[in-house]
Order: structure tokens, then sequence, then C-alpha cells
């Protein structure tokens, strides 16, 4: 009976190490400070949000241990960076670590670089099969992941420099929110492969990041996108705060999911034949990031309808990306529907997922290209 | 008998189908479809707009097809209602079942139903149950010990049955979002539309004459509509689109705006728009006051109220009217109202003014337009610069209006009002088009030491004026004599080339000179006769405005290089005010700004329908996705313990799981 007990798999709770415990401490700390320094030009809401953040912070590091790490350096580098800076914009130029590493967009674009370098060695270690070179993938795709967050956080602190009523969260506009996209998916990459113990997936993954940073370079240098705007009015709510994020999310799992698509077809079709995971395993982890993709398009979409209706005078104006969203949501509830009720799998499902990011794609960017409703601010 | 067995038999096959996933697969992906439309063509637009888009014969199909506001349209509509339909019969065909296997433990699997499981072993000997049911327990499995007639024992687990119950919470909730989607959308409207009881008004007619049968009471469950409010001003019913026409919503209260109020950025990029308002309801008179900004409403007796649009309420506009065709007049005042049109009389002749909006702010980047070093260098800085240098100037008001004469051809004018400095000097502007769709052609006036177009138009009287020519004549012959420019005895011959130069150059400005050379001249003398021509003008001017001044009695102009470049704008200005179309100069010197305020009106009882069934939404797909069902069965019978496991989602750290169960279990078998 005792022995019973013994291999018991262990509660949540009693899984948590000394290390998770300081990891939470330090969040609950920095939360405290936030709120100690800034509080006074907050509202309730964006109360709310710091301590909805903090909890989120905690909850992801207990998830995912490599967090605990992961954020701790990205605030630390970006503290660097605010430190550096004593408040005067000018010093941008001037001074030397922020003008080659630390500054916003250094920082990005030493973002861009290094996801660039990741691909490559991605790509590299699992033509040549080679667990090293996956590996350092992974650490450049780590260290693209730190400086891009760290130039975000940086870029957040650079707009109340410009002016305090310009100051805003950098998801405003599609710059930006293009760099948060690199991010997530690099993030949700990184968790996977971890957790199923298959660095190769980066080889695609990382594809459709670049084309991601591809953009972000023409942007900035050919139509210098990357400059720091006031917000409209219609922007200006902190309901912008939940609500990018969230939708970013399900753009960065759909991707995933829409690349791990491509090499499943790859394998199934007898292509790169032993320097792949499994197809099976390739399927789980798409399912598994289009369920998470779809729940957190689904928070998205509901906060969307909300702040629309604080915004616009109605929930569901029918606007182009809202329609889109829509046709995106359908788009993968019809998916999971073939997956789970008639357990389809293989291919039809692995290019259902390739056209979904199609979808998903004209949903980002195209409606704004293309299309003009309410949502313009994002335009090109 | 026969007969209706197959209309039974017809029954549930329609019932089949419209509750399979099949049908329901098949809605998803047409309602995706249909909504691609109506985001390639612009909704709810004017007709005429569409007509000349597509064309007569395509206008007309569209409209049938209800394509201009397809998320509307009966068919749409129709799809949304199978979509519910087809949600509802699936609940009402599985749910039932669902709920019988939430709650059973399936105690009554059989030996060889527990053999066949993807997960499964057997062992020799009976384990322990006390063991088994303390461990199931302790991993939150529940049980139910089912001992059977034949000495068998079988414990039944379960773990995670909510999964189920997302199914229920994540189909409702899409019944209940398509119910408060539609109970907001205009479907009571539509079927009131269809029966006749309300006729949309096309006829642009003032608020209080609409008839009774495009009205809409207060009590009206759902409306979205629009109201413009001028500062000072109030409204008490909504204009709601309907097709091709309009309805009026009666509002249960007055909504007067106090003052409605811009802000700006230091780009001159707007911050922010906020209406001052007074919410007075109609039948207790209680008086409501609050400030509507973009997202942040007001909410009156369940009406939100949104800050939408701004624009001009009717601004008084001030004018001086300096009549080009009498140029030795003084100009007279004149007054009139932006957003209104008004005649005017000149010369003789009517016109109409049609004014536009006032703008009293008119930020312009005036820093270089693009980086012209496009170097890597550069390029590379300005990537990482957050913050780009720009000039900004707040040029100041402007008013532009159409000028119609009575065969109703018209010219658009855009009047600045203050001072422009361009290259180190200061104008007057004013833009001009002779079509809408081409840019405007811009004219300089140049303003003298006090700001004031009034020396210029001096000056321009003077150049009109054919009787001063003599004097001028003399004074230039004079001056050209003392400056060793010509002999004595040419004196009266250049007196005449001027007077002839002069008169030339009123009648036609510079084209009129540019017209006589290519007429009169020979190709290969005419760019010295020109440049003769030009020197001359030149000269004449300061004389033509020496005599202008001394004749209305005020001090000479300074003899310097600003004051003749003022000359030289002038003569720029006279020959540009010659092609400007208009009888009349209307210089803008005052207003008094009105400003209105957009404001949109929704009463929208379905948005909390649809906010629950959206958390209900978001519960069922974390209950479906992140609760996982496990059922657990150990079968001991006949000296050997089934241990068989099953999850409704095949994932690779079941395995594990199994075995370690199996694992604990082994350890606690007897009887080997």
């Amino acid at each position: 009976m005792e022995l019973a007990h013994s291999d018991l798999p262990r509660s949540w709770t009693r899984q948590l190490t000394l290390a998770d415990g300081l990891y939470a401490l330090f969040i609950v700390l920095a939360t405290a400070l936030v709120e100690w320094r800034l509080g006074t030009f907050m509202d309730g809401y964006e109360h709310a949000i710091l301590f909805g953040a903090g909890a989120g912070l905690i909850a992801l590091g207990w998830f995912w241990k490599a967090w605990r790490i992961f954020f701790p350096v990205v605030g630390g580098v970006a503290l660097l960076a605010v430190n550096a800076y004593h408040g005067d914009l000018t010093r941008g130029q001037q001074t030397f670590w922020l003008k080659y590493l630390l500054s916003s967009q250094s920082s990005i674009m030493w973002m861009c670089t290094l996801f660039f370098l990741a691909t490559g060695v991605y790509w590299a270690g699992t033509l040549g099969r080679s667990e090293l070179l996956c590996r350092m993938g992974s650490w450049l795709t780590w260290a693209a992941a730190t400086m891009g967050a760290a130039g975000m956080f940086t870029r957040w602190y650079e707009s109340y420099l410009i002016g305090s009523d310009v100051g805003h969260v950098p998801v405003s506009n599609l710059y930006e929110v293009f760099v948060l996209f690199c991010l997530i998916t690099a993030l949700m990459h990184l968790y996977y492969e971890a957790r199923f113990q298959a660095r190769q997936m980066g080889a695609f993954v990382l594809l459709v990041i670049s084309a991601a940073v591809g953009f972000i370079l023409w942007y900035t240098f050919d139509r210098q996108a990357h400059e720091i705007q006031p917000l409209i009015p219609a922007l200006q709510s902190w309901w912008m705060k939940i609500h990018v994020p969230a939708n970013f999310i399900g753009y960065g799992a759909f991707s995933l999911a829409a690349m791990l698509g491509v090499a499943q077809l790859l394998v199934l079709g007898g292509r790169l034949q032993g320097r792949l995971p499994s197809a099976e395993l390739l399927d789980e982890v798409m399912y598994k990031a289009i369920a998470v993709g779809f729940l957190f398009f689904t928070i998205a979409t509901i906060l969307g309808a909300m702040w629309a209706a604080d915004a616009w005078g109605g929930y569901w104006s029918w606007d182009p990306k809202e329609t889109w969203a829509l046709i995106v949501w359908l788009n993968y509830a019809a998916w999971l529907h073939m997956r789970l009720v008639k357990g389809l799998r293989g291919k039809p499902l692995a290019w259902w997922a390739v056209v979904g990011l199609m979808v998903t794609s004209f949903a980002f960017v195209g409606v704004n290209m293309f299309l003009t409703g309410l949502h313009s601010y994002g335009g090109l | 008998m026969k007969n209706q067995r197959r209309t039974t038999s017809f029954k549930r096959a329609l019932f089949e189908l419209l509750s399979s996933m099949r049908f329901a697969i098949g809605l998803l992906t047409v309602l995706a479809i249909a909504s691609i439309i109506g985001t390639w063509i612009k909704q709810n637009q004017a007709y005429p707009d569409y007509a000349f888009e597509f064309g007569q014969f395509w206008f007309q199909i569209f409209e049938t097809l209800g394509i201009y506001d397809v998320y509307h349209s009966g068919w749409f509509l129709t799809i949304l209602a199978f979509l519910m339909l087809s949600t509802t019969l699936c609940i009402v065909r599985n749910g039932p079942g669902f709920l019988k296997d939430i709650r059973s433990f399936r105690d009554k699997a059989s030996a060889n139903s527990l053999a066949a499981m993807h997960h499964t072993e057997l062992l020799d000997g009976i384990a322990d149950r006390q063991a088994i049911e303390t461990r199931l327990a302790a991993e939150g499995f529940r049980f139910k010990v089912n001992e059977r007639e034949d000495g068998s024992l079988l414990i039944a687990a379960k773990k995670g049955s909510w999964n189920r119950l997302g199914y229920f919470f994540a189909h409702i909730a899409l019944v209940v979002i398509c119910i408060g989607g539609l109970l907001d959308g205009n479907l009571p409207l539509k079927i009131a539309e269809m029966t006749g009881r309300v006729v949309p008004e096309t006829r642009s007619l003032p608020q209080s004459q609409i008839p009774e049968q495009s009205r809409l009471s207060a009590g009206n469950l759902s409306f979205r509509g629009n109201a413009e409010i001028a500062e000072g001003h109030s409204a008490d019913v909504v204009f709601l689109n309907a097709g091709q026409g309009y309805l009026v919503q009666e509002l249960p209260f007055i909504i007067s705006l106090k003052k409605f109020s811009v802000d700006y950025y230091g780009n001159g990029m707007p911050k922010s728009f906020i209406s001052d308002v007074v919410v007075t309801d109609k039948a207790t008179g209680k008086e409501t006051a609050g400030k509507i900004a973009v997202n942040h409403p007001m909410i009156v007796d369940g009406i939100a109220i949104y800050q939408a649009s701004f624009g001009d309420g009717g601004s008084r506009l001030r004018f001086k009217a300096w009549n080009l065709e009498r140029p030795e007049q003084a100009p007279a005042e004149i007054e009139g109202i932006s957003m209104n049109s008004q005649p005017l009389k000149a010369n003789g002749r009517d016109y109409t003014l049609e004014f536009s909006a006032l703008k009293v702010f008119n930020v312009e980047d005036m820093g270089k337009a693009k980086s012209t070093d496009t170097s890597f260098n550069q390029r590379l800085k300005d990537a990482r610069e957050v913050r780009h240098e720009k000039q900004l100037k707040n040029v100041g008001p402007s008013v532009s209006f159409k000028l119609r004469d009575t065969q109703g051809q018209a010219h658009e004018y855009l009047q600045y009002m203050s001072p422009i400095r361009q290259d180190d000097a200061n104008y007057l502007i004013s833009g001009m088009r002779a079509r809408v769709d081409q840019p405007f052609q811009y004219v300089r006036l140049p303003l003298d030491d006090d700001f004031s177009i009034t020396t210029f138009m001096r000056l321009r009287a003077a150049l009109a004026n054919p009787a001063i020519y003599d004097v001028v004549a003399a004074k230039s012959a004079e001056k050209a004599l003392q400056g060793n420019a010509i002999s004595p005895e040419m004196k009266q011959q250049f007196a005449g080339t001027v007077k002839w130069v002069l008169t030339l150059f009123a009648q036609g400005g510079f084209n009129g000179l540019e017209k006589f050379l290519t007429e009169k001249v020979p190709a290969d003398k005419r760019q010295g006769v020109a440049q003769t021509y030009i020197k001359i003008l030149q000269g004449a001017v300061i004389d033509v405005m020496e005599v202008a001044n001394a004749r209305a009695g005020v001090p000479a102009l300074k003899n310097d290089a600003e004051h003749y470049r003022f000359l030289l704008d002038g003569l720029v200005g006279y020959s540009a005010l010659r092609e400007y179309g208009s009888p009349v100069f209307l210089q803008l010197s005052g207003f008094e700004q009105l400003q209105a305020t957009g404001l949109q009106l929704t009463r929208s009882p379905g948005k909390n329908l649809v906010y629950l069934g959206s958390l209900m939404m978001v519960i069922g797909i974390i209950l479906m996705f992140y609760v996982r069902e496990m059922r657990l069965w150990v079968l001991l019978s006949g000296g050997t313990t089934r241990i068989a496991m099953s999850a409704n989602r095949h994932s690779r750290d079941l395995a594990p799981l199994f075995s370690r169960f199996v694992a604990a279990v082994k350890t606690t078998v007897r009887g080997k």
C-alpha cells in the first residue's frame, strides 16, 4: 500500500522548486516596484493589467522553466538601455552602447540579424544532421528573441522620451506588431522544440520569421516606418495592451503550425528522410499550436469586439479586419472539427494548415494593403 | 401507413443532414466565402456611387443580390440562421448521449473490450483493491466498484469529464452569440420594411416634415444611427441609413452640444475629440451633463452615445471682397456661413457662393520632404532613430468655396487667412482650380509692410489704369536719360515703348507679352526683345507704384531690394489674377468658429447576450482542449488483473502515465 504512493505523480504545487520561488519573488518585487514608481499614472484598468501581467508572468515561468531566465535577462537588457538614456533621447545617437546595441532600433536590427543567422544555422544543422548546429540555432534564436523583446521594452520607454503624451505600448502600428509577431513565433517554437526534443522544426519555423524580418527591414529602410508616432484617439485605450498581444499569439501559432505542416508534407513525401522528426510528432505539435492559437485568437477577437463597442459604437461592424478575423476563426474551427471529430490526420490537414497561413497572412497584412476600413491605422 | 413511414424517414434524414458535421462544416465554409464579398466591395455607400462604379446593368443585379449590405441581406441572414439551426440540432442530437457519458463510469465494460483498448495490460495474480482505490483517489480519479455476479470485480475510474461539458459550452455559445447578433442586427426593422409598416424616406426634407411611416418610436428595441449637432444646438432624433433612403429614430431625450474641442499633439496630429453635452430626458426633464470622447462613450437610458466624427457646424465668415474688374474701388465687406451657400452679385452678374468647411489649423511639414541623402550611412542612421526631424508649421485658418455662375460653371477657391512666409517674403496665398479633380494652382499676392494686400491692390489698380501711363512713361524716360541708358533724342521714342509695354502687360499679363512676341516678332529676335520688354516693365513698375502712392497720398515705398522684390512679385500677382476666373477676390478677414460633433447613438440589447456567449465560448474551448478526459479500468477476475486505459485524445505522455500506473498496481499483486 505504501508503495502505491511512492511514485505518484506529484501535484503541480509540489513540483515547484526553490528557483520557481525566487523567480516568483522577483516578479512580485518588480510588479511592486512598478506600482510604487508609476502607480499614480495608471487608471484602474491599467492596474488590473499590471497585476494580471505579474500573475501571468509567474504562471508562465512556472509552466515553462526557460522563461524564468529569459524574462529577467530581457528586463535587465532593457533596464541597461533605460539607464543609459538618462532621460535624454539624443543620447541614443551619442552613447556607444545605445547607438550600437541597446537603443530600440539597434536591438531590433540585432534581432533581425540573429534571426537570419539562426535560420541558416538551423538548416545547416538539419541538412547535415548535426545536433550541435541545431543547438546553436536554438541559442541564436534565444539571443534574437532577447534582443527583440528588450528592444520592444526600450521602444516603450523611448516613446515617453519623445513626449509624455506620445508614450504608449509599442503594439500600435504594423511595424511594431511585426516585431511582436517574430518574437512570439520564435518563443513558441523554442517552447515546442524543447518540449518535444525536435530542434529541426526550427529550420521551418525560422523561415516564416525570416520572411517577417525581411518585411521589417524593407519597412524600416524604405518607408521609415520605425518612427514612433503618437496615438490617434481611437487607439488611446488600455484595450490595446491586451487585444493586440492576444491576437499575435494566434497569428504566431497559426504560422508555426503551417510551417510544421510543410515539414510534415516533406516527411510524408519522403523528402529529407531521416533529417526531420517523425510525421506523427510534427502532426502533434501542429495540432497543439493550432489549439493554443485558436484559443488566443478567440479571446483576441472577443477583446477586439469589446474594444470596438467602446470605440466605434458597436461590438461588430463587419469591418474588413473583423470579417477576415472571422474567416480565420471559421477556417481553424473547421480544421479542429475535422481533426477532433472526424479523426482526420496526415496530408489533408497539413495542406489545410498551409492554406490556413495564406488566410491568416491576408487577415494580418493583406487587409491593410488591399482593403480599407476602420483598422486603417495599420496601413502600409 | 407506408406514406407516413416515408415522411418520418424523410424527416429523420433531414434531421440527420442538418445536425451532421458535414453540413456544419459546409456552412462554415459558405459563411467564410460569403463574408469575403463584403470585404472587397465597400459596404453601405451611396447608391449612385455603386451605379457609377459597376454600370447600370451590374448595379441592378448586385442590388437584387444585396451586395451593398451583404451582412444584412436576406441570404446572409439565412446562412446564419441555418448555422444556428445546425448547431442547435447537433446539440439536440449529441447532447443526451454526452450527458449520459459524463455521468457514466462505463462499469459494464467487458473483459474483451478492455483487452482491445489501446493501453491495456494483463497481470497474473490479483492486485490489492484497497491500494488501487487509494492510488486512483490520489491521482484525482473518481471511481465506481462493480462486483459482478461471476465473482469478478471491476473498478471503473474516470477523470476530466469536464472535457465533454466544453462541447456544450462552445456550441451553445455559438447559438447564444447568433441570437444576440440577430437581436442587434436590423432583422426586426427588415421585417417591418418588408411588410410595408416602415418606408424609408428618400427625399431631402426638414426633419419635422418627415412622414410618420419613416419614423421609428423611442421604444424601438435596437438601432444604430448618427446625429450631427453644432455647438449650441441640440438633437432629439437620429438618422438611420436604410438602403436608398433613411429613417428617423426618435430619442427619449434631447441631446445638446455645449462645446466641441479638438486637442493636437506637437506634430499636428489630433490627440482628442471631446463633446461637452447635456442630455435632457423628454419625460422627466432631468438633465445629465457629460463629456463624450473617443473610447469613452456616455450611456443614457440604455442608449450609448459615441464620439464618431466632427465637422464644421456653420461658422460665420467675414471677407473683404476686392472687385477685380473695378480695381479702383475699395473692397466691400461681405459675410457668409461655412457649409452654406448664398447669392453673390458682382458687376451686374449673378453668382452663387458655396462655402465648404472652415479649417482653423493647417499644419504642414515645411522640412525637407524626404531625406535627399541616400547614402548607406545616412540610411543606417535613419534606421537607428525613432524620431525624425520635422519642421512643422501651422499656416493658419483657411476656407474653401465654389463660385458658380448662372450657367452652373464653377471655380473652386482655397483662401488662407494669415500671411505665409515663403522664400523670405510674406504672401497672401489663394488656391484656384477649375475642376475638382485637378490640384489647386496657387496665386501669391505680396504683402506690404503692414502685412496687408492694400498696397498690392493699389499697384494693380494703377497698372490697369491707362490714364497714368503718360506720366509713368515720362518718369521712366527721364530716369533712363539720367542714367545715360538712352540719348536725349531717343527719349520720346522710349516713353512710347514704356507706354506700349504697360498697355500690353495690363491687358494680358506675362502671357499677353509672350503671345505678342510669338505672333509679331521674328523668332531670331524674340529673346532679345523679350529681355528688353521685361527690363522696361521692371523699371516702369517702380514709377507706377510711385505715381499710385502719390495719388493716394501715402508715403512712397522704400527704395531697397526688399521692396523692389515686392514690386516684381506684384507683377507676377497681377498676371496671375488675370487668370483667376473670378470677378472678385474674397480675402478671408475674420471668422467665428462654430464646430459640430458627429455622434453615434446605439441601443443594442443583444450585447450582453453576445458577451455571455463569448465567455461560454472561451470556457468551452479551454475545457475541450486543455482538460483531458481519461478512463481507467481494473478488472480483477479469475486470478488475473486486467488494467486498461482510454483517453479522448492520443498524446505521447499517455503511455508513460499508463506504465507508471501498471507498475504501481503490479507491486500490490498477490497470489502469483
